[in-house]
């Protein structure tokens, strides 16, 4: 069984925060952004596997189910501030919240 | 296991390209699943069985039915993707897409000159996860549990009533006249 090395591990997590981080960027509707961002706290939460696994520690496992109940807590928030905007805009684009009121 | 861990970082990037690149928001959701459970995989070929689990059970399942559910509440329909095809131009993509590929290239740099930390492939069994959360790291159990519950109840709060003023200062102007 050969292993996988640590670098390719960290590669993969970087590249996946890279692209969430691309979709965060470029996006203009709230629902694409909430998904880029999912998307970069998985890509951590990998970093932190990758670690755990390559010093036989269990921290870094620990870290990831904390990421993942903050996760959790933050898509229900956000979720929620969604609604609202499209109940009040009915618009998902980020841009109409420039104007602050109205 | 090595080819395997290639094989599902290959499909994690792919399905991750299709997120951030898809007009149709249900599409791109479920092309997250499949990303997420890639990584599930990789979680797995890294030793860490538990967490793959765990990722399959609350990141796909939980986290992503929420996400579906409120897709469904708002109802987006075709004219949501077409204008979301027409807000996604080369200028918007162009100047994220070079900032990101310089750092990628840093990060490939980085990484390939740390050859000399080895290899990882050593298992941590769920049972010595379960005695490091709840050893050194109860009090954050206990915190993580404050802020689920404070999530919900802002959740609640937020998404409940049906807001008609921003604040109480234009509800009595709007009373008097």
């Amino acid at each position: 069984m050969s292993a996988v090395p640590l670098h390719m591990g960290l590669l993969l997590a970087g590249i996946l925060f890279l692209l969430g981080l691309v979709g965060v960027l470029t996006r203009r509707n709230v629902l694409f952004m909430l998904m880029s961002i999912e998307i970069m706290v998985n890509a951590a939460g990998l970093a932190f596997v990758v670690g755990a696994s390559r010093w036989m520690q269990a921290d870094g496992q620990v870290m990831f189910l904390f990421i993942l109940a903050m996760a959790a807590a933050e898509v229900s928030v956000g979720l929620a501030l969604i609604v609202q905007m499209h109940r009040q805009h009915k618009s998902v684009d980020i841009n109409v919240l420039e104007r602050l009121r109205d | 296991m090595n080819v395997i861990f290639y094989i599902a970082a290959i499909v994690a990037i792919v399905a991750t390209l299709r997120v951030i690149t898809g007009t149709n928001a249900v599409h791109a959701l479920l092309y997250l699943i499949v990303s997420l459970l890639a990584v599930a995989v990789i979680f797995f070929v890294l030793g860490a069985p538990f967490l793959a689990a765990f990722e399959v059970i609350t990141y796909a399942g939980a986290i992503m039915v929420l996400l579906v559910f409120t897709i469904m509440m708002l109802n987006l329909g075709q004219a949501a993707a077409k204008q979301e095809k027409s807000w996604l131009t080369a200028g918007v993509w162009i100047g994220p897409c070079i900032l990101t590929v310089i750092l990628l290239l840093e990060f490939i740099y980085i990484f390939s000159s740390a050859d000399q930390y080895g290899s990882v492939l050593h298992p941590v069994s769920p049972r010595q996860v379960g005695e490091t959360m709840f050893g050194p790291y109860v009090l954050g159990v206990e915190l993580v549990a404050m802020l689920l519950m404070a999530a919900i109840v802002g959740a609640y709060h937020i998404s409940g009533e049906k807001q008609k003023n921003y604040h109480r200062f234009f509800e009595n102007q709007n009373e008097e006249i």
